[in-house]
């Protein structure tokens, strides 16, 4: 006599991974390390400002024309913005879903209460949602100039130097800086974690990976606002 | 010694709780945690009050059913399920907390008494191999290297206590599915059931009610048994091979 099987066809795989916790945390693992890839090549590309006007204006020109003549003007740069914005949003939605699914699931509070984790574990919800509004800001500022004092296209190094010198700019700048390299702190090695990547040998390597990047983005970013305004760039 | 305790307090599931102050007296410091509850219940039964309700069985360390939240910590200050934790831990006067498992997924029934059987729904779901019934088999038909022996034999450590899920702020029970996952699909004997294995105790996980994982190492800091935080990134692996694989099977 044959054993019964399971011969119902499965549901759909990507409906099933999206529906499970360790799914969507993968998801949000894989969003997060395309834009933690995307800011490495952003701060690099960013630092030429300390090269002066012209480099940086010309690496920014450059950006336009990448994989010309396969590639039609700016389709590169239209591609990687898509990317991205697919990135946060399914980055953002999965941790909306997640998170409220995990503060269901611990309803009652404990009495004796004491911080649980550390303080990048704890942050990473509210720091997400800041780096958020931080996005939001920084594309009305650098990208679309829309908020930006001096909004001349094509000329970013000026915009850059106008917008960075208000203070107050710079400050929410480094602040927002500053949460990130906390978010990547915890997220890069939390990402490791959800895609199996951990193991007990690993462990140490992928942690120091993770401070390494936080330190890298956090102080390369900051560096910019820095610059600005102590007249290394003008 | 003596010690104040504040103790949850809930005569049933529907009833509102409270966090009750008793004044305990005469405590050795050899007693277990238990023992010094067991006291409690003594005088409480004398003077016609009811008794606190809290989980034990063995009260060797080894069976699992024990386990309350001492002073925000599952089974307390030290590594080890709460039957095994002694009184020489804590200082004469000391108020010390005692609540129940919180949990989404583990409602409370009754004082420090939560349901656990979500546990048990979600080993019924995969935590087991398929074999022939018959005679046992020859122990030298499947050869077990000792390296993928020890590893399974880390994790077939766990005692399904709920410390992991207790401790995780998101009432996670990540840790317990994970010992329970890599346990069987590291030996040759789970192999058949590896990917359907994973997948469907990740989802009666998921079905409880138990939170997802942030990475936060409380359950692993919480475990009496040492199940290790990187267990659940094996689990992970697990989980996204199968998913690759198609889903079923091997």
């Amino acid at each position: 006599m044959a054993l019964a099987t399971r011969t119902a066809r499965p549901p759909s795989l990507i409906g099933s991974v999206w529906r499970s916790t360790v799914g969507k945390k993968a998801v949000m693992a894989v969003t997060g390390l395309i834009m933690l890839a995307y800011l490495v090549a952003h701060m690099m590309g960013n630092l030429k400002v300390f090269f002066g006007a012209g480099e940086f204006n010309h690496y920014g020109h450059w950006i336009r024309t990448v994989g010309e003549p396969f590639l039609h003007r700016e389709w590169f740069l239209w591609a990687a913005r898509a990317a991205l914005s697919v990135s946060v949003v399914l980055h953002g939605v999965a941790a909306y879903q997640l998170s409220r699914r995990d503060l269901a699931a611990r309803p009652a509070k404990y009495a004796h209460k004491r911080p649980r984790a550390s303080y990048a574990t704890r942050t990473m919800r509210w720091g997400g949602v800041i780096l958020g509004l931080f996005i939001v800001w920084h594309v009305l500022d650098l990208t679309t100039l829309t908020v930006n004092p001096n909004a001349q296209e094509g000329r970013p190094y000026e915009n850059l130097v106008a917008s960075f010198d208000r203070w107050y700019v710079s400050a929410f700048y480094i602040a927002a800086m500053l949460a990130l390299g906390l978010h990547v702190r915890h997220g890069f090695w939390s990402a490791a974690q959800t895609l199996g990547a951990g193991s007990p040998r690993r462990d140490r390597a992928l942690k120091f990976l993770a401070n390494g990047l936080a330190a890298l983005l956090t102080c390369g970013f900051i560096a910019i606002p820095v610059g600005v305004l102590t007249g290394v760039v003008s | 010694m003596n010690l104040t305790l504040r103790i949850w307090r809930q005569r049933t599931p529907e009833a509102p709780g409270a966090m009750t102050t008793y004044e305990v007296t005469g405590i050795s410091e050899d007693m277990s945690f238990l023992e010094m509850l067991d006291h409690l219940n003594e005088e409480l039964i004398l003077s016609g009050d009811e008794p606190v309700a809290f989980d034990h069985d063995c009260r060797e360390g080894i069976c699992g059913a024990c386990g309350m939240v001492i002073n925000g910590r599952a089974h307390g200050p030290e590594r080890t399920t709460t039957c095994q934790l002694h009184m020489r831990h804590f200082r004469d006067g000391d108020t010390i907390d005692v609540e129940p498992w919180r949990a989404a997924a583990f409602p409370v029934v009754k004082d420090l008494v939560v349901d656990r059987s979500a546990f048990d729904r979600v080993i019924g779901s995969g935590g087991y191999v398929s074999v022939p019934t018959g005679s046992a088999p020859e122990a030298h038909a499947t050869p077990v290297p000792k390296a993928v022996a020890d590893l399974a034999f880390e994790h077939a450590e766990c005692i399904g206590c709920g410390a992991c899920v207790a401790a995780c702020p998101n009432g996670s029970a990540m840790l317990f599915t994970s010992a329970k996952v890599v346990h069987l699909n590291v030996l040759p004997q789970g192999a058949p059931e590896r990917g359907s294995r994973v997948l469907d105790m990740v989802a009666a996980m998921d079905d409880e009610g138990f939170g997802g994982c942030t990475n936060t190492g409380e359950c692993a800091t919480a475990c009496p048994k040492g199940i290790p935080l990187q267990s659940i990134a094996h689990m992970n692996r697990e989980y996204l091979r199968a998913v690759v694989k198609g889903g079923r099977g091997r």
